[in-house]
């Protein structure tokens, strides 16, 4: 029993099989992106070829600051994408697994992450550092609300079921929730919302490269950036996964569902690459009235939209 | 050759240490990600910050206020580090190289694996350049 767990969290839907899907989006990104400028693009295994290196090099501790925490903040945020990755994946698998209130675990799971990554930042003393950390701590503030806001009006659309596996079910008996026009507001807000959470363009201010050079990753070097890179690996898989369990009925692993199953992630993939290279980075102030402002109103006018079942 | 070091040569992230460069070096490195030439190909980025890097690039002459941040930033590098002196004045300090203020060519302060020379180098001369990095 306890090998089971063991098993789910580090290899099957968990640990090295959310880093390999991880990685491979990861070079599709790049590849895309690449492709969207006329060149040529990185070859296949790049993203574990960085990886490779990064665990290969050493890791430099911070003189002023807490080395502890410094350490620990990839920890935990390797851990949570992980866990954040089995929640979501797990009702897709086996249907019918999982327990009430998932949707709430892993809200609160995929939040860890960014989180780490502040406290991380602040551990290691570096004044453009806490500069990454204050700004991703704004915009932690500025998605979170427009987040749970979506994910109240999927609750309400699957009848007030908290259990992802009851949504999927929800889905597959009545059509994907994107079908309807609630749905496709929702899709718009949980894409932005995403994009924040992947802190990619426009929403990359915190890790601003140009700016305050990777601002919360500067000092994190080695091992430790390696987690952190496996970390990110994972949440480029887990948020697509959640954007489709919630809205696109999900994976259905058998027959031809497993092709369905791997173009609805190229899809969502697809449009988050494009979002990130058509768009300038925004400030700060603007990337938080765009979330408080438009995307909340988006989501309260889905609720309202789902509460009389459009 | 372990799987680390052959890691390592697929993934080198470069960091760009400006010494007192009249700016045309800066500009050809930056034509080295440009679609006819892109060094991406090889798996290699610019990276802002030289905690990530593996390959240290220093162009222009050193002079005496530069060589201690120079010192200072090869320290901070987390290793293995490679250093590759980049056009003229990095090679060899160019036509400063007699100059008041010049404090010597790169390899008189840190170690260095490549030279680049060219004022300044051309885009393909900077791929050779590479080719003998990893290979070496």
């Amino acid at each position: 029993m306890v090998l089971k767990e063991l098993f789910y969290f580090l290899i099957f839907p968990g640990m090295i099989f959310s880093v390999v899907m991880g990685g491979i989006l990861s070079w599709s990104d790049r590849k895309i992106t690449a492709r969207v400028q006329f060149r040529k693009g990185p070859p296949f295994l790049q993203p574990f070829y960085d990886l490779g290196k990064l665990f290969y090099k050493e890791t430099i501790l911070p003189k002023f600051g807490s080395k502890f925490t410094f350490l620990a903040a990839p920890v935990f945020a390797l851990f949570s994408a992980t866990m954040a990755n089995v929640f979501i994946l797990l009702p897709s698998i086996f249907p019918g697994s999982g327990f009430r209130g998932d949707l709430i675990v892993v809200f609160y799971l995929l939040t860890i992450p960014s989180l780490t990554y502040i406290i991380g930042a602040l551990a290691s003393g570096n004044p453009l550092g806490a500069l990454g950390a204050s700004r991703e701590m704004k915009l932690i503030i500025s998605y979170e609300l427009a987040f749970i806001l979506a994910l109240t009006a999927i609750i309400i659309k699957s009848g007030m079921s908290l259990r992802i596996s009851d949504i999927l079910a929800v889905q597959q008996d009545g059509g994907a929730f994107i079908g309807s026009i609630s749905g496709a507001l929702l899709f718009i807000v949980i894409m932005f919302v995403n994009q924040a959470k992947l802190a990619l363009v426009p929403f990359d201010m915190s890790e601003a490269e140009s700016e305050i050079v990777h601002g919360v990753f500067i000092e994190y070097s080695g091992s430790a950036y390696a987690m952190i890179r496996m970390a990110r690996y994972i949440m480029l898989f887990a948020l697509p996964s959640l954007l489709i369990t919630l809205l696109m009925s999900g994976f259905t692993l058998s027959g031809v569902g497993i092709l369905w199953a791997v173009l609805k992630l190229v899809l969502v993939l697809l449009l988050i690459t494009l979002i990130r290279n058509t768009n300038p980075r925004v400030r700060i102030d603007q990337a938080m009235r765009f979330f408080f402002i438009w995307m909340n109103l988006l989501a309260i006018v889905a609720i309202g939209l789902s509460l009389i079942n459009l | 050759m372990g799987l680390g070091s052959y890691c390592f040569k697929k993934s080198l992230w470069v960091f760009h240490f400006g010494g007192a460069s009249c700016n045309n070096c800066d500009i050809e490195i930056l034509d080295c990600l440009t679609p006819k030439y892109d060094v991406e190909r090889f798996g290699i980025q610019l990276v802002g910050t030289i905690r990530h890097a593996d390959v240290m690039l220093v162009s222009g002459s050193i002079n005496r206020k530069c060589r201690d941040r120079l010192l200072e930033v090869y320290n901070q590098a987390p290793r293995p580090i490679l250093v590759v002196a980049f056009g003229s004045c990095g090679c060899t300090g160019g036509v400063f190289a007699e100059g008041n203020t010049f404090a010597g060519p790169v390899d008189k302060i840190i170690p260095v694996d490549a030279y680049i020379p060219g004022c300044p180098p051309k885009p393909e001369a900077i791929l050779a350049g590479i080719v003998k990095l990893i290979n070496k």
